[in-house]
């Protein structure tokens, strides 16, 4: 459970984040939306500490977020562009992450086996194609069985069956009663997997609450429908 | 093992791969091996100062600028983990300097090894590598501070190089200018901070204190030399420069430590 209050943040005379108050509800999938420069991945930077909170205060599982970095064991973060160091291997990679967490005994590799990762893990990473390089930041995000999972466009640059593959995974974890906050252009991807939508629009929240909820309220099928709408009319009725 | 040295180990594992840094030390390898293969003695001394005072700066501002800018993604992937900034900036700037020093000193020293029947080495070329390590993280730490602070790599790597370029070339000359304009005033006290306030300066004249080289100090650095008199010049030279690693290093962590990824 996440839960923010009075969140404001600038970034010189831009301001990205306009007194957020949002709860972002455990073992669910939400979704945050909005057009470009909206502060989505502000926000989400913020919850992982990577932004510095200006005013208000975020609080996960109970621990405020500040510049103690424990309450980051719990949480899995796929980035949005995957670059990593270019001479190292995948192999190391995830033997890094592994050590920086305290070498975390029990991981979750199924993700290495269904994107057909192992050939591919003993080469440098410069080596390997944008879409393996994606694979293996999804691997790293699952790897841990954080609680909370960060994915920023977790499915751009995958094929369609990684990009499927993954979908199955979130679910799953869903299913496990974790947490998921995913941001992601493609609508119809939220659809299938998202519980909970957050519409950001200039820094605001439109809308928070349910998909079903938005759905009903804005007489849409879909969820691509339906925030169109919203964006037209500047928030729901 | 601490999270900092956790971050040296495989930011090692990925810099000691790079050819840059295999070229670096060749270049010193070769450039070493040719002076004391031609002649050897205090006149090799010289030469190889001068390059390890211009090019120990530049190869360690700009390979840690370019290596830091290429690596901010994984940087804000690292920060994700549960991982201090302050851990994560000094095991970011220890795992690039701990390198290129590596490179710096393997480079200078195989010829020394290979020669070690004809050509001895001396208390001046131990100077100049140590001065050599310290430059390194001194620019490195430099590098450090300017990519936290400045979020364009072009505008960086420019800054990076004009630093290097004030520091190395304009410096002595605005020094020069400076003590020529105001010639009829005492100068030793202003040369002196003038010398102290250049890291590079003050590798020079520790260097130079043991070739017995005063004539080639410069103004500054014959100053320094008649006012502390050889052995207190170097300890106190020595101290400023590396009392110079701590500037940019604690100046870059604040920053580091505030930033907005």
């Amino acid at each position: 459970m996440i839960r923010i209050r009075e969140l404001d943040k600038r970034f010189g005379s831009a301001h990205v984040l306009r007194a957020v108050d949002l709860d972002i509800v455990g073992g669910r999938v939400t979704a945050i939306v909005g057009p470009n420069g909206a502060g989505k991945t502000t926000l989400m930077k913020m919850i992982l500490g990577l932004t510095r909170i200006g005013e208000g205060r975020i609080l996960v599982d109970g621990e405020r977020v500040g510049d103690d970095p424990a309450y980051r064991a719990h949480i899995g973060y796929m980035p949005q562009i995957a670059r990593f160091p270019e001479n190292l291997t995948g192999a190391e990679l995830i033997a890094m992450m592994r050590d920086l967490r305290g070498g975390a005994a029990e991981v979750d590799d199924d993700l290495i086996a269904r994107f057909q990762l192992a050939d591919h893990l003993g080469k440098p990473l410069r080596v390997l194609s944008g879409g393996t390089r994606q694979k293996v930041n999804a691997v790293l995000a699952f790897l841990f069985r954080p609680e909370l999972l960060v994915l920023d466009e977790p499915t751009s640059g995958l094929d369609p069956v990684a990009s499927s593959t993954l979908k199955d995974k979130i679910a799953e974890v869903r299913a496990a009663g974790r947490t998921v906050i995913v941001t992601s252009h493609v609508l119809s991807d939220l659809d299938a997997i998202a519980d909970d939508i957050v519409f950001l629009n200039e820094g605001r929240v439109g809308f928070a609450g349910a998909v079903h909820d938005l759905k009903l309220a804005t007489r849409q099928l879909s969820l691509e429908r339906a925030i169109a709408q919203v964006m037209l009319e500047g928030a729901v009725a | 093992m601490t999270t900092t040295l956790k971050i040296v180990r495989y930011e090692l594992r990925d810099v000691l791969r790079s050819r840059s840094l295999i070229a670096y030390a060749l270049f010193f390898l070769i450039i070493t091996e040719a002076l004391v293969r031609f002649g050897g003695g205090p006149r090799a001394a010289l030469s190889l100062m001068n390059v390890v005072l211009l090019l120990i700066p530049l190869v360690s501002i700009v390979f840690t600028t370019m290596y830091l800018y290429h690596a901010r993604e994984f940087t804000e992937m690292l920060l994700a983990q549960p991982v201090r900034r302050s851990q994560l900036f000094l095991g970011q700037l220890l795992g690039l300097a701990v390198p290129l020093s590596a490179a710096f000193l393997v480079g200078l020293s195989i010829p020394f090894v290979l020669h070690a029947s004809e050509e001895r080495p001396d208390v001046a070329l131990v100077v100049m590598a140590a001065c050599g390590v310290l430059l390194t993280f001194i620019f490195a730490a430099f590098a450090a501070l300017i990519v936290a602070r400045i979020d364009d790599r072009v505008k960086g790597v420019g800054i990076a190089i004009g630093l290097w370029l004030a520091l190395t070339i304009l410096y002595d000359g605005l020094v020069m200018v400076a003590l020529m304009m105001f010639a009829d005033l005492p100068l030793e006290r202003p040369a002196l901070v003038a010398m102290v306030a250049n890291p590079i300066d003050l590798a020079r004249v520790l260097i130079l204190l043991r070739l017995d080289a005063a004539a080639l100090m410069g103004y500054t650095g014959a100053v320094f030399e008649r006012f502390f008199g050889s052995t207190w010049g170097a300890v106190l030279a020595s101290l400023a420069l590396v009392m110079w690693t701590g500037v940019p290093l604690l100046l870059g962590a604040r920053r580091f430590q505030r930033k907005d990824f």
